[in-house]
């Protein structure tokens, strides 16, 4: 039976943890409209590039093409690009998408191919490190950033290039969560090297200027940029949204273990004012 | 009246511009050109250069650092890597451009590095 004190002590203990996360969920709140604002401000560059890309490579046919559209050919190593935040408190956020990268790498591993993994963020190095370290064969960090900026994207997306012109790896993908809403949040794998598009259903036929193969040469690199800023952007939505449905539940549960340790410290007290009483009224009975 | 296209210029952070327009010019990489209604589909890269936008009332004018353009009967659009309204591009963010362009291709080295900081100067030389 813990004392009054005792009592006391853990309420104001749980009374300033409570501060402390409704602080974080109204930040995370502020910064999440941000956030928002900017993942659905960035989403009609990327359908249009994607949309404009599937056109490309349809009109070009499935064998011919630079490697960047149709691969090396091989599908021997694999390179899992784990794009997650630079900070927890938010939830399954960053561990949804380490637990989806983990469950990709077994399995490739399992199959006898080899595996690279590139961190995008220091919470998936984290959680990733134990099992898969001395796959790791970069980290880009994020703590500088404020807010997704394109100059991120290119950073991570030449890093990703540079590695595939020196024949690092055949097959890119990249893990990141989707934005879906404050709620919920969708962890996401999507290959990037080779591209996969969904088949256009636009029967538009276009004039290419330059020609098919040099336009494709010159917007691929980009399209993997614009795919890695819209995964940038979805992430720190998804961040904001995760940290901010945490910390709400974290707030209410510290309300309620208030309310019940405020309840456990009455019955104490008033368990000490009878204790008291019948030792005064049994002191002047025995009188 | 003509006939008007949708005009929309997107950059990777935003929409800046979605207006129904007479008559578009963009600095294709093969040349420029005007995009107006009924044009025939095209695909093409961008050389860094001013867009001119000529809407009903007034005209506007960008400068994209590069990217593409699709252009169709009804619809043109821009994705560019960069884009500036007139006001935004002072000297000072084009000297940046140019420096940045140029670091680059101390970098790269390669034809195309050469090719767009040549562009970029003398697309960014009357400002």
């Amino acid at each position: 039976m813990p004392s009054l004190k005792d009592l006391k002590n853990r309420i104001e203990s749980v009374k300033s943890t409570r501060k402390i996360t409704k602080a974080m969920q109204m930040v995370a709140a502020a910064k999440l409209r941000r956030a928002q604002e900017a993942a659905v401000s960035g989403r009609p560059y990327s359908d249009r590039f994607d949309s404009v890309m599937s056109g490309l490579t349809a009109s070009m046919g499935v064998d011919s093409g630079p490697p960047l559209l149709i691969g090396t050919g091989a599908d021997t190593n694999h390179l899992l690009i784990v794009m997650t935040a630079e900070r927890g408190l938010c939830g399954g956020f960053n561990s949804n998408i380490a637990k989806l990268a983990k469950l990709k790498a077994s399995k490739l591993i399992s199959e006898g191919k080899s595996v690279k993994i590139l961190t995008v963020g220091k919470k998936g190095r984290d959680s990733l490190k134990r099992e898969f370290g001395k796959y790791f064969v970069g980290h880009v960090d994020l703590t500088e950033m404020k807010g997704a900026s394109y100059s991120y994207a290119v950073e991570v997306a030449s890093n990703i290039l540079n590695r595939f012109d020196s024949s690092e790896f055949d097959v890119a993908t990249i893990y990141y969560s989707r934005f879906e809403s404050v709620m919920s949040q969708i962890p996401t794998e999507k290959q990037l090297i080779p591209p996969v598009f969904q088949a256009s259903t636009e029967s538009t036929a276009y004039d290419y200027e330059p020609s098919e193969e040099e336009i494709l040469i010159d917007l691929l690199p980009q399209s993997i940029t614009a795919q890695i800023f819209r995964a940038l952007l979805e992430n720190g939505a998804s961040e904001q949204g995760a940290r901010m449905s945490a910390m709400d539940s974290a707030t209410r549960n510290a309300g309620e273990m208030i309310d019940k340790l405020i309840i456990q410290y009455n019955r104490s007290r008033q368990a000490v004012i009878t204790n008291e009483l019948i030792e005064i009224i049994s002191g002047a009975e025995a009188l | 009246m003509a006939k008007l296209i949708q005009f929309d210029l997107v950059s990777p952070e935003k929409s800046l511009v979605s207006v129904k327009a007479n008559e578009i010019n963009i600095p294709g990489s093969e040349g420029d050109f005007s995009a107006m209604s009924d044009h025939a589909p095209i695909i093409t890269t961008l050389r860094p250069g001013f867009i001119n936008i000529f809407t009903a009332d007034k005209e506007e004018q960008y400068f994209v650092t590069g990217g593409f353009a699709e252009v169709s009967a009804e619809t043109t659009s821009v994705l560019a890597e960069k884009a500036f309204t007139k006001d935004d591009l002072s000297r000072a963010v084009a000297d940046k451009l140019i420096m940045d362009a140029k670091l680059k291709h101390e970098e790269i080295g390669s034809d195309a590095t050469a090719k767009y900081c040549s562009d970029l100067e003398v697309a960014l030389s009357d400002i």
